[in-house]
């Protein structure tokens, strides 16, 4: 094909104000397409989010040379380029508070680091309480985030009536206070996913699009090669960082994974003029809304109800979705709904992830993200390469190991916060 | 001098007129007319400005299709945002403006941009900004974001949701659709014909006659789901306060017949976008609906036959026809002589290469594209209309929602289905592209930074050729980084010759192309129809005990518990929430109240194995409880997490009822049911909910057996004969009454349980023969308070999704019996036995800082960042000592330490750990 | 939005029905390992393609039963009811 690599150009504005005259005929391609080589120390499955993530930190800080990541369709077309883009750290668990806001603190700095602006904007997340017992939860929820030394405050009825001025104070479940982080928002995804591309590229990570894993060759408990659509690679240690397509690959390697795949929709309306500054989430009246930079207005709510694959949402749970937001916010019934879209995201029984350590040794796995893993990617990739790195879990994913199960040693978010049991 | 640009020919003699404001300016239409119609008719040419380099933008377009005139309508409330002009019927006094232009449309300072265009390409956003902080930028480009307004208040319209079911679902109300309509009714079928317009090309009206036949106008098939599910977009007309301005159909199809026709697509040249460029067969639709002439001088460009029609009828209407230019070599011979007839001049192998106009088009620049690709015979022709058509895409929407599969095909140029899918036929011109062959859409590569192909995002032929340089080559990736399609017309105009350009900017066939995800809803469609009349009171029903009334006269003030509206306290004048409590409580305590239990979960277990079932599903023993006698009962999961808690009454040998709280009363009840039928289903037992049967009022306190003596139960109320946890089946005031000693106050109780029509009546009866005995209502906040100071827990705030028996002090009885009951296997899990897991313990507080529910503790030597939290708390009635409940790091070993509370990133007060119990130690008062 | 064919009442749009998770999931025994416990718990076979599973008509009949549903492409297979063996898609073709 004849795509000539070059060192990764800068990003800059002098360098787009430079190339505006040439007709931008100067910027070159943002990764390289290599050919795939038959041997490599590190292959990484999965070219989302967490799989490129992984393979810029395994290159950029760990030094290893010979990384492959295999993309069975395109980079980023998974999960990673269909969520709502929220960006957070307010976790219940030391653990969790631990993990996320390492997170949290690489994407206040991933701009620079990868020279890509992720445009993160951190106009705080606000969760609404609706009853005297959702406050004495939720001030539970907030001491335990500060406990843990990171960012929330409670909220009164009229600091959120101040903050959100949009917001149906006096819904059939009224509006009593809420718990706030300041430093969460929303930042591109495709930007994170294309800046981590870039990088991985940049320090010599081979991104294999159109590659499917079809099985892995084993010698005892260990990997010795990973089957693919173009031909087997032999390879030292292997990442499994896929969405919706773990259990299938854990079948493959001889393992089965405590996962359930199901549907989660989101959907934009059509751009306004900005009214909703931060974004505001209510676990009694399931959606969660926010205002893009396009002025579109992103809405999310909990995954659909039954096993899918499909990555098509259910109409009911689109109208669920939605009467709980004109229920927030009946100011947007005249707005339209412009795009919709659904993903595939494997749920966990204690909705926490599934990093580190499988049945063979040398096969490493990232997933269970289920509907929160966006924000998760940075710290996801950068423990994921010391793990596979130092073939032993960073210090930061040890909870969430796959083995915890066994123990009865869950880390259940969704329980802490006072979802219904 | 007539001005150059759009005009009414002669309108017809009847038609009234309709006037309406155009950004604040009056303008006159006549009936009939859309606001597009309407404003080209008022000689508007242009009518918004593109979103990102702020070019003028004139109609484009006559149907959904439209990318450019996209306009506000209304003001305040009634404000919509981003309605399409060429949609929108002319009403009198319609507000319409504009929704760009700083400071108005027709004069954008924003254009400014546009003169720096190479700076602003597609991605150029992810290159800059980022020093010294996106930040910085951000709040800026938020503000320049978006075009329409969102409405300052609640939507004062109303939406309906109507369900049908239907042999044949027929989209399209043209010919095709039509005849496939009478084609199935005549086969005595369901039909339903829906046409997003309000006219039909054809017959509907006997159609609709027709008793198998339902025939919806002014209705837009919007989406296609799971198993033949559409959903369609009604538009109500006509006035009337409960007439929905829209309604949302579901409708069940058996089978769907697809006549939605297609979209012309434009062609791509130099400054392709300028006010005065529509496409051909919109121009076609204007003339024929509304008598309007595009312009003074019309010049057409085309690939293909259909133009033709336009030209004629514009001809012999009177429309100045300047030239055609048509990119094939050799059209076809007919055409051109009738052309020549018409005076028309027909340039073969000419396309357009550019226009001229900085405000509006004025010159069109054609030429002959050689096989070397460099223009040869160029021709600049004055025009200010250019009619542009480059062929027809058939409106496959639906087909690939429904999972059909398409790819391009070179021979139509357009978008075409792989395979038949087995419940959808395609008829008429959405099945056929159009006949005859095509010559040429896109110019020769020059000036690609001014080609436009998504005209409302601004995405030029440049930015696709830059994605792919970037190394963007997937169409999913070039969609993003470009936006191509991503806007309000969601790329309906566009997608034929976009992904032409993309294939030819990757050197690859259209047709190993993929394209993007067809996904609902095929037009914006708007959020409270999606909804209908789930909104307001309706958004989620409020549960209320038959007794709501009598207590809301009281001045209860109603919180949700669970899923039920219940009473928190009934404040009296002057009196807070909390100082309510704190009064009722202290009557309680002293004297008696009276509760409303009504919403506690009540199940009937009935049928000779009812106890051996109900002790399945238990940490306690069951099997010894005998007729008439009632247990506390504690129910996991198989996780061995606690689920619920209540009480189990033996009613009689075959029959037990359980109490559940109030929100668990369904999901206990699915959770017997699912166990009966899947796992157990020779029990010979039934699972009857009855917790709407019954009301349940509980008289608490010393006088309680007092009072209800004075109804004379034909029981004997004595402590001997009716001892605490026991049942009482007898008669009271005329009705049958099932009497429960239970108590979670720690007072004398009796849960009075009556058929539930008759609860007020027995409200009633107790206030009346409580009277002298000081009897007031008391609310849950009360209870809850009660139960904190003898320890008990209350499921859902003293315990999690995380809660084992042995954390709340039921390790014994879970692990003494004997008996296999539901969660005992998971009990002996290693992270389940651990030494230093949060167990339930008490707290008293130093002085008079109270407790704060939520508030973190933290142990002397702690290594953690947190030891537990407090989940109950509040000040002990009898002196005011601030107490708790707590959830502590190894708590029941701690007894005696002090904790540090923290609440708020401060450390607010310590108290000291002890055991879970303020009130009443031996229960002699619940006991009396 | 599924079209679910009820055994005893025929179909209905999915809103009538709550999902029970994969059927024929076999409990181990009592004397269980925690491994071979924790398995039964918590480990789940998520097929793509074919997948047994329970569903509930909760606001029809209440009553539990089987469907074999294909979770790419949500086309019912077949319908039995609760306590019939497991169908395979060999049953079906």
């Amino acid at each position: 094909m004849g795509q000539v690599y070059r060192r990764m150009q800068r990003y800059s504005l002098l360098n787009v104000l430079k190339a505006a005259p040439r007709a931008n005929t100067g910027w070159g391609p943002a990764w390289r397409t290599p050919g795939l080589q038959r041997s490599y120390d590190v292959v990484v499955i999965g070219g989302g989010g967490h799989g490129l993530a992984t393979a810029y930190f395994l290159a950029k800080k760990h030094g290893v040379r010979q990384v492959a990541l295999l993309e069975r369709g395109h980079i980023g077309q998974g999960n990673s380029g269909r969520n709502t883009q929220v960006t957070r750290s307010n976790y219940f668990y030391p653990v969790s508070s631990s993990f996320f806001d390492h997170s949290l603190k690489l994407y206040e700095g991933l701009g620079r680091e990868l020279n890509f602006n992720v445009m993160l904007r951190q106009g705080g997340q606000i969760n609404l309480a609706h009853t005297l017992h959702d406050l004495e939860v939720m001030r539970r929820w907030a001491n335990a985030i500060r406990m843990n030394g990171v960012d929330a405050e409670m909220l009164s009825e009229a600091d959120i009536r101040k903050l959100v001025p949009i917001l149906n104070m006096k819904s059939r479940y009224p509006i009593l206070g809420g718990l706030i982080q300041r430093r969460a928002g929303i930042s591109r995804h495709d930007a994170v996913v294309w800046g981590f591309a870039r990088g991985a590229s940049a320090h010599g990570v081979d991104l294999i699009q159109g590659c499917e894993v079809t099985g892995f060759r084993k010698s005892g408990d260990r990997v010795t090669a990973v089957e693919t659509s173009q031909g087997a690679i032999n390879c030292d240690r292997v990442c499994m960082s896929v969405s919706n397509q773990s259990s299938v690959l854990a079948g493959l390697a001889g393992f089965t994974l405590p996962i359930t795949t199901m549907t989660l929709q989101a959907m934009v309306t059509e751009p306004i003029k900005p009214i909703l500054d931060p974004c505001v989430i209510s676990g009694s009246i399931h959606a969660y809304v926010s205002q893009s930079d396009r002025g579109e207005i992103v809405i999310g709510g909990a995954a659909d109800v039954y096993n899918s694959y499909r990555q098509r949402g259910s109409l009911a749970v689109t109208r669920g979705v939605l009467a709980a937001v004109l229920e927030l916010f009946p100011s947007l019934s005249r707005l339209k709904i412009m795009r919709q879209w659904a993903g595939a995201v494997d749920i966990t029984p204690d909705t926490s992830p599934i990093m580190g350590l499988t049945p063979l040794r040398n096969l490493y796995i990232n997933c269970g993200w289920g509907t929160g893993g966006y924000k998760a990617i940075p710290a996801g990739g950068d423990t994921m390469a010391q793990t596979i790195v130092q073939d032993k879990p960073h210090p930061l994913i040890g909870a969430f190991d796959l083995a915890r199960f066994e123990r009865g040693a869950l880390v259940d978010e969704g329980a802490a916060s006072g979802v219904a049991h | 001098m007539r001005a150059p640009g759009p005009y009414r020919l002669k309108a017809r003699a009847d038609a009234a007129p309709v006037e309406f404001r155009f950004d604040g300016r009056v303008v006159r239409g006549i009936e009939g007319d859309t606001v597009a119609s309407a404003l080209l008719a008022n000689n508007f040419r242009v009518v918004s400005r593109s979103f990102k380099f702020h070019r003028p933008r004139g109609i484009f377009s006559a149907g959904v299709e439209e990318p450019n005139a996209i306009v506000q309508l209304h003001s305040g409330s009634h404000t919509i945002p981003c309605a399409r002009a060429t949609l929108v019927p002319l009403s009198s006094g319609l507000e319409v403006s504009s929704e760009a232009g700083w400071p108005n449309v027709s004069f954008d300072m924003l254009r400014a941009i546009d003169f720096m265009h190479s700076v602003f390409a597609a991605g150029f956003y992810n290159k800059t900004f980022m020093w010294p902080n996106w930040h910085v930028y951000e709040p800026f480009i938020r503000k320049l974001a978006g075009f329409g307004r969102a409405p300052t208040g609640p939507d004062p319209d109303r939406y309906e949701t109507w369900h049908a079911h239907c042999d044949v679902l027929v989209v399209g109300g043209g010919r095709a659709g039509i005849k496939a309509a009478r084609t199935a009714a005549a086969d005595g079928q369901r039909v339903i014909l829906v046409e997003q317009d309000d006219y039909f090309r054809g017959d509907a009206s006997s159609l609709a006659n027709l008793e198998n036949v339902r025939v919806l106008p002014r209705t837009a098939a919007v989406g296609y789901y799971d198993h033949d599910l559409v959903t369609l977009a009604q538009t109500a007309t006509g006035g009337g306060a409960l007439r929905p301005r829209e309604r949302l159909w579901l409708v069940r199809a058996g089978r769907v017949i697809l006549a939605t026709g297609a979209i012309e697509q434009p062609l791509i040249f130099s400054n392709n976008d300028r006010p005065g460029i529509m496409l051909a067969g919109a121009a076609l639709k204007y003339l024929r609906r509304h008598a309007i002439a595009p312009g003074r001088q019309v010049v057409v460009a085309t690939n293909n036959d259909s133009a033709y029609t336009v030209a004629r009828e514009l001809r012999r209407a009177g429309v100045n026809i300047t030239a055609i230019a048509d990119s094939r070599e050799c059209p076809p011979d007919e055409l051109m002589r009738e052309m020549m007839a018409l005076e028309i001049g027909v340039h073969a192998h000419c396309l357009p290469v550019d226009t001229k106009g900085f405000g509006a088009l004025r010159q069109v620049t054609i030429g002959t594209l050689g096989s070397d690709n460099n223009i040869r015979s160029i021709r600049k022709i004055a025009c200010d209309a250019l009619l542009v058509s480059g062929g027809w895409s058939p409106t496959l929407h639906l087909f690939a929602q429904a999972g059909g599969k398409l790819r391009f095909s070179e021979l139509s140029r357009t978008l075409e289905p792989v395979a038949d899918h087995p419940k959808i036929e395609i008829v008429g011109s959405a099945a056929r592209a159009s006949p005859g062959e095509f010559g040429k859409r896109l110019s020769p590569v020059c000036n690609t930074a001014r080609q436009w192909v998504d005209l409302r995002h601004d995405v030029t032929v440049s930015d696709i050729e830059l994605s792919v340089r970037e190394n963007f080559t997937a169409v999913e990736h070039i969609k993003r980084y470009t936006t191509l399609g991503m806007s309000v017309d969601q790329g309906k105009v566009g997608q034929a010759p976009g992904i032409e350009v993309i294939a030819r900017t990757r050197g690859i066939l259209p047709s190993a192309l993929g394209h993007t995800t067809f996904r609902p809803p095929f037009v914006p469609a708007t959020l409270g129809t999606l909804v209908g009349r789930s909104v307001g009171e309706l958004y989620a029903p409020y549960r209320r005990s038959l007794l709501y009334t009598v207590q809301a006269s009281a001045g209860a003030l109603f919180e949700d518990f669970g899923e039920w509206q219940r009473p928190a306290a009934f404040p009296r004048a002057g009196e807070s929430r909390g100082q309510a409590m704190t009064r009722e409580v202290k009557q309680v305590r002293s004297g008696v109240g009276l509760h409303d239990a009504s919403p506690l979960g009540k199940i009937e277990l009935i049928g000779p194995d009812a106890l051996e079932f109900a002790d399945r599903f238990y940490i306690n023993n069951l099997k010894t409880l005998k007729p008439g006698r009632a247990r506390y009962g504690i129910m996991l999961r198989e996780t061995g997490i606690i689920f619920d808690d209540g009480t189990v009454v033996s009613l009689d040998e075959d029959r037990v009822l359980l109490t559940t709280t109030s929100s668990g009363a369904g999901r206990v009840a699915q959770w017997l049911e699912e166990w009966r039928q899947c796992e157990w289903p020779n029990t010979r037992v039934v699972v009857v909910p009855v917790t709407d049967q019954w009301a349940t009022v509980a008289v608490t306190g010393q006088h309680a057996r007092a009072i209800l003596d004075r109804l004379k139960p034909e029981c004997d109320l004595s402590n001997e004969a009716f001892p605490h946890l026991s049942f009482r089946a007898t008669r009271l005031l005329g009705h049958e009454a099932r009497i429960y000693r239970v108590s979670f106050s720690g007072e004398l109780t009796y849960e009075i349980n009556v058929p539930a029509h008759k609860g007020s009546e027995l409200w009633a009866a107790l206030l009346e023969e409580g009277r002298s005995f000081g009897i007031a209502a008391f609310g849950v906040d009360a209870l809850l308070h009660m139960r904190m100071e003898k320890g008990f827990i209350h499921v859902g705030a003293d315990t999690d999704g995380t809660t084992l028996p042995d954390d709340v002090g039921f390790g014994k009885p879970a692990a003494s019996k004997q008996t296999h009951y539901i969660g005992k296997r998971s009990l002996s899990l290693p992270e389940h036995v651990r030494p230093d897991r949060l167990q339930l313990v008490g707290l008293t507080g130093g002085g008079a800082t109270p407790l704060p529910v939520g508030s973190h503790l933290r142990l002397a030597h702690s290594g953690d960042a947190t030891d537990g939290w407090i989940t109950s708390a509040g000040a002990l009635s009898v002196d005011g000592t601030p107490v708790a409940m707590a959830m502590l790091r190894a708590g029941r070993s701690q007894m005696d330490q002090i904790v540090t509370v923290h609440d708020g990133g401060q450390i607010v007060t310590t108290a000291r750990v002890v055991a879970p119990l303020f009130y009443d130690p031996t229960g002699a008062r619940m006991n009396a | 939005m599924l079209n679910i064919p009820c055994p005893y009442c025929g179909p209905r749009d999915e809103t009538e029905f709550t999902y029970g998770g994969p059927s024929h999931v076999t409990r181990p025994e009592l004397k269980s390992t925690d491994l071979e416990w924790t398995h039964y718990l918590y480990h789940r076979e998520n097929t793509k393609g074919p997948y047994r599973e329970r569903w509930l008509h909760s606001f029809g009949c209440g009553r539990w039963f089987n469907v074999l549903r294909d979770t790419t492409t949500h086309e019912i297979l077949k319908v039995y009811l609760m306590g019939e063996p497991g169908q395979s898609i060999e049953s079906v073709r």
